[in-house]
C-alpha cells in the first residue's frame, strides 16, 4: 500500500474508509432487520397480553406479568393436537414420498443411458415454469372421480412421483459424484437399484437433508392444498384450522388467543431453520447459480 | 434416402450398435425407464394430461352433477365480457408490476449489504431469510392484525411521526398497497439467490477496478451487474410465475375485498372452481393465466441477449 500522508485525516485513509463503509452498512442492516422482526415482536407481544390490554392507545409494548397461560387456552379451545397430528401426518408422508421418489428418478437421469432421457429431463424441468392454477381443476376433478376427495390421498400421493427441483437437485449431486465408486461394486454384480440404495443415497445425505427441510417447511406451511381437498372438521393442518379462528366464536375476537396460537403455528419451521440452516443456505445456493 | 426393407432381407447391425435384445445397452435402458418410472408417471398424470384436459375443459359447461358440455369458446367470451375477471386482472397486474421490480430492486440492494465481509453479517443473513421460512397462513393472520387500521402496529408507528395511516385492510385504495408491503417483507429468498450469485463473482475483478481507480458504484455498474443478469433472470422468471398466483394472503388477510380490491386472478379462479362450481369456466381463468406466464416468460427469454451476460460470449467476442 502506499504510504499515506500523516496529515490526512482518519476518514480519509483506506482504512478509515473501510470502516465507514462497514459501519453504515451494519447500521442499515441493523434498521431493516428491526422492521423484519417488528411482526414477530408484536406478535409475542400481543399473544402475552390480558384481554383487556390488546385495545389500548397507546399501546402496551411489553405486557406485565407476561399472560403466559393464554398459549394454553388457545390450544385447548380447539383441538390443536388434533391439527397437529393431520399436519404431522401428512408432512411426514410427503417427505418419504419426496426422497424416495425424486433420488430413485434423479440417479437414472444422472448415471443411466436411455433413448429419450433428455428430452424427458427437460420436460420435468419446463414443469418449473408451469402455473400450478393450469393443472388445478383437472387434478381435482380426477381425485374428485376416484373418491379421494376428503382424505388425504390427493395431498400425499402426487409426492411419490417426484418433483422437478428436488430431481433436478439431486440430479446435479450425482452427477458430481465419480463413477469409481460404482464400478467396483458393478464388478462385485451388485445390481443398479443396489447401487442406487446402498451407495448413492448414503453419499447423498446432505442434498437429502436440503431437499427435506424445503419439503418439510412447504408442505407444513402449504394452505391451498389442503383447503381444497380436506373438507372435513377433524382433517383439517394447522395451516387451515389457523384461517378458521377468526371466524371461530371462541378464538376469532380474542387477539391475544389468535397471536398464541400464530406463535405455536410458526414454532415447528422456525425450530427446523435455527437448527438447519447450513441445509437451507446450500438449497439456496444451488438453486441460484445453477438456475 | 431410405428404403424399406423387403422380407428376407438380412439387416445387418450399423457397426458399433449393439442390437441383441438383452444387451447391456438395452438392459441398461431398460433400468433408466424404471429409474425414470415415477417421474415420467407424475409427469403424464399430474402434469401434461392435466394441461391438456384444463384446455378441453374450457370449452365445455362443467359442473360436477351433470357431465360437460361442449360449448366452444363460450367461456372465453363470457369471461373477457365480465367486469370482475378485468378487476382481477386489473388486480393482479398492478400487484405484478409493482411488487416483482420492487422485490428485485430491494433483493439486490440488499444482497450487495449482506456480502459484506464484516462481523454478524451471517446473522443477518439468517434475519432476513427468516420470513420465507415462516410463510403462510399464521403470518398472514399476524399481517392482518398488524394492518389494523386502529390498533395495529403499523398505524401506531404512523402516529408517532404525526401520520394518520390509512385504513388499509378495509380501505379500496390502500388494501393491495398492503398485500405489497407484505410480499416485500418476504423478499429474503430472492436476496439469499443474489448472494450467492454475488458470491460467485471473482474477487479479482474488483481488485483489478480498484487498481484502475473505479469507485464503488462503478464497480457496481460495470462488474457486478452484468455478472450478476442471469442470476437476475431467472429471479425475474420465478418472481412473475409466484406473482400470478398469490393466492394465500389475499384469501387469509383481505378476502379479496374490500370491494374486490384484492380480487387477484386465483382468487376468482379459486370462486368460480369450488364456491360456484364452474368447472369450464374455471379452466378458462386458468389457461387465461397460463397464456400470460407463457408470453411474460418468452418475452424475458427473449429480451434476455439485450441484458443477461454470460461468461462464454465475453471469450467468444474476445
Amino acid at each position: 500500500m502506499s504510504v499515506t500522508p500523516q496529515i490526512m485525516p482518519f476518514w480519509r485513509t483506506r482504512r478509515g474508509q473501510d470502516r465507514l463503509v462497514s459501519a453504515a452498512i451494519f447500521a442499515a442492516l441493523s434498521a431493516g432487520g428491526a422492521v423484519i422482526m417488528l411482526p414477530f415482536f408484536w406478535m409475542l407481544s400481543t399473544a402475552l397480553k390480558r384481554a383487556e390490554e390488546v385495545y389500548l392507545s397507546p399501546p402496551v409494548w411489553i405486557p406485565n406479568p407476561p399472560q403466559w397461560e393464554n398459549f394454553y387456552t388457545a390450544l385447548t379451545r380447539v383441538p390443536f393436537h388434533l391439527y397437529a397430528w393431520n399436519t404431522a401426518v401428512i408432512v411426514a408422508l410427503v417427505m418419504i414420498g419426496t426422497l424416495l421418489s425424486c433420488s430413485f428418478a434423479a440417479y437414472g437421469f444422472a448415471r443411466l443411458k436411455a433413448p429419450g432421457k433428455d428430452l424427458i429431463f427437460l420436460l420435468v424441468l419446463a414443469t418449473l415454469m408451469l402455473p400450478g392454477a393450469v393443472t388445478l381443476v383437472p387434478t381435482y376433478l380426477l381425485f374428485n372421480r376416484i373418491g379421494w376427495v376428503g382424505t388425504i390421498l390427493p395431498l400425499v400421493v402426487p409426492a411419490f412421483f417426484g418433483s422437478a427441483f428436488n430431481i433436478f437437485l439431486l440430479r446435479q449431486f450425482y452427477m458430481s459424484i465419480p463413477a469409481e465408486l460404482e464400478e467396483a461394486a458393478k464388478i462385485d454384480g451388485a445390481s443398479v437399484y443396489r447401487i442406487w440404495w446402498s451407495i448413492m443415497l448414503p453419499l447423498s445425505q446432505p442434498v437429502l437433508a436440503t431437499v427435506a427441510v424445503f419439503t418439510f417447511v412447504g408442505t407444513y406451511n402449504d394452505f391451498f392444498t389442503p383447503l381444497i381437498y380436506l373438507s372435513d372438521e377433524e382433517q383439517r393442518t394447522i395451516a387451515v384450522a389457523l384461517s378458521y379462528f377468526s371466524g371461530s366464536p371462541r378464538i376469532g375476537p380474542q387477539m391475544h388467543l389468535m397471536m398464541a396460537a400464530v406463535t405455536v403455528s410458526i414454532l415447528p419451521p422456525l425450530l427446523l431453520f435455527l437448527a438447519a440452516q447450513r441445509y437451507f443456505v446450500r438449497g439456496i445456493v444451488m438453486s441460484g447459480i445453477k438456475g | 434416402m431410405k428404403t424399406l426393407n423387403k422380407p428376407g432381407d438380412v439387416v445387418l447391425p450399423a457397426p458399433g450398435v449393439r442390437r441383441r435384445r438383452g444387451g447391456p445397452r438395452s438392459r441398461e435402458a431398460l433400468h433408466a425407464y424404471v429409474f425414470m418410472a415415477p417421474a415420467i408417471l407424475g409427469l403424464l398424470l399430474f402434469t401434461l394430461g392435466p394441461v391438456i384436459a384444463s384446455l378441453l375443459l374450457s370449452f365445455t359447461e362443467y359442473n360436477l352433477l351433470s357431465p360437460p358440455k361442449w360449448i366452444g369458446p363460450a367461456n372465453y367470451v363470457e369471461m373477457f365480457g365480465e367486469d370482475l375477471f378485468w378487476q382481477a386482472f386489473r388486480v393482479s397486474a398492478i400487484y405484478s408490476v409493482v411488487s416483482v421490480p420492487l422485490g428485485l430492486g430491494l433483493a439486490l440492494g440488499l444482497a450487495v449489504l449482506l456480502n459484506h465481509k464484516m462481523r454478524g453479517v451471517t446473522f443477518f443473513r439468517s434475519v432476513y431469510y427468516l420470513p420465507t421460512v415462516i410463510s403462510g397462513v399464521g403470518v398472514a393472520m399476524l399481517w392482518r392484525w398488524l394492518f389494523n387500521a386502529e390498533f395495529g402496529i403499523i398505524n401506531v408507528l404512523l402516529g408517532t411521526v404525526g401520520i394518520d395511516g390509512p385504513a388499509w385492510l378495509v380501505d379500496k385504495h390502500w388494501a393491495l398497497p398492503a398485500l405489497i408491503i407484505t410480499s416485500v417483507w418476504g423478499i429474503g429468498g430472492t436476496t439469499l439467490i443474489f448472494l450467492a450469485g454475488l458470491q460467485g463473482i471473482s474477487q479479482e475483478l474488483y481488485e483489478a477496478a480498484d487498481i484502475d481507480g473505479a469507485g464503488r458504484w462503478s464497480q457496481f455498474r460495470n462488474i457486478t451487474l452484468p455478472l450478476l443478469s442471469h442470476v437476475t433472470f431467472f429471479n425475474l422468471v420465478l418472481g412473475i410465475i409466484g406473482a400470478l398466483q398469490v393466492f394465500t394472503d389475499a384469501f387469509v388477510i383481505t378476502r379479496g375485498g374490500p370491494n374486490h380490491a384484492t380480487l387477484f386472478l386465483s382468487m376468482y379462479l379459486y370462486q368460480h372452481a369450488f364456491l360456484y362450481l364452474n368447472m369450464g369456466y374455471a379452466a378458462a381463468i386458468a389457461w387465461f393465466i397460463f397464456i400470460i406466464v407463457l408470453v411474460l416468460t418468452l418475452l424475458v427469454f427473449k429480451s434476455s441477449p439485450m441484458w443477461v451476460y454470460y461468461e462464454n460470449e465475453r471469450k467468444g467476442a474476445a
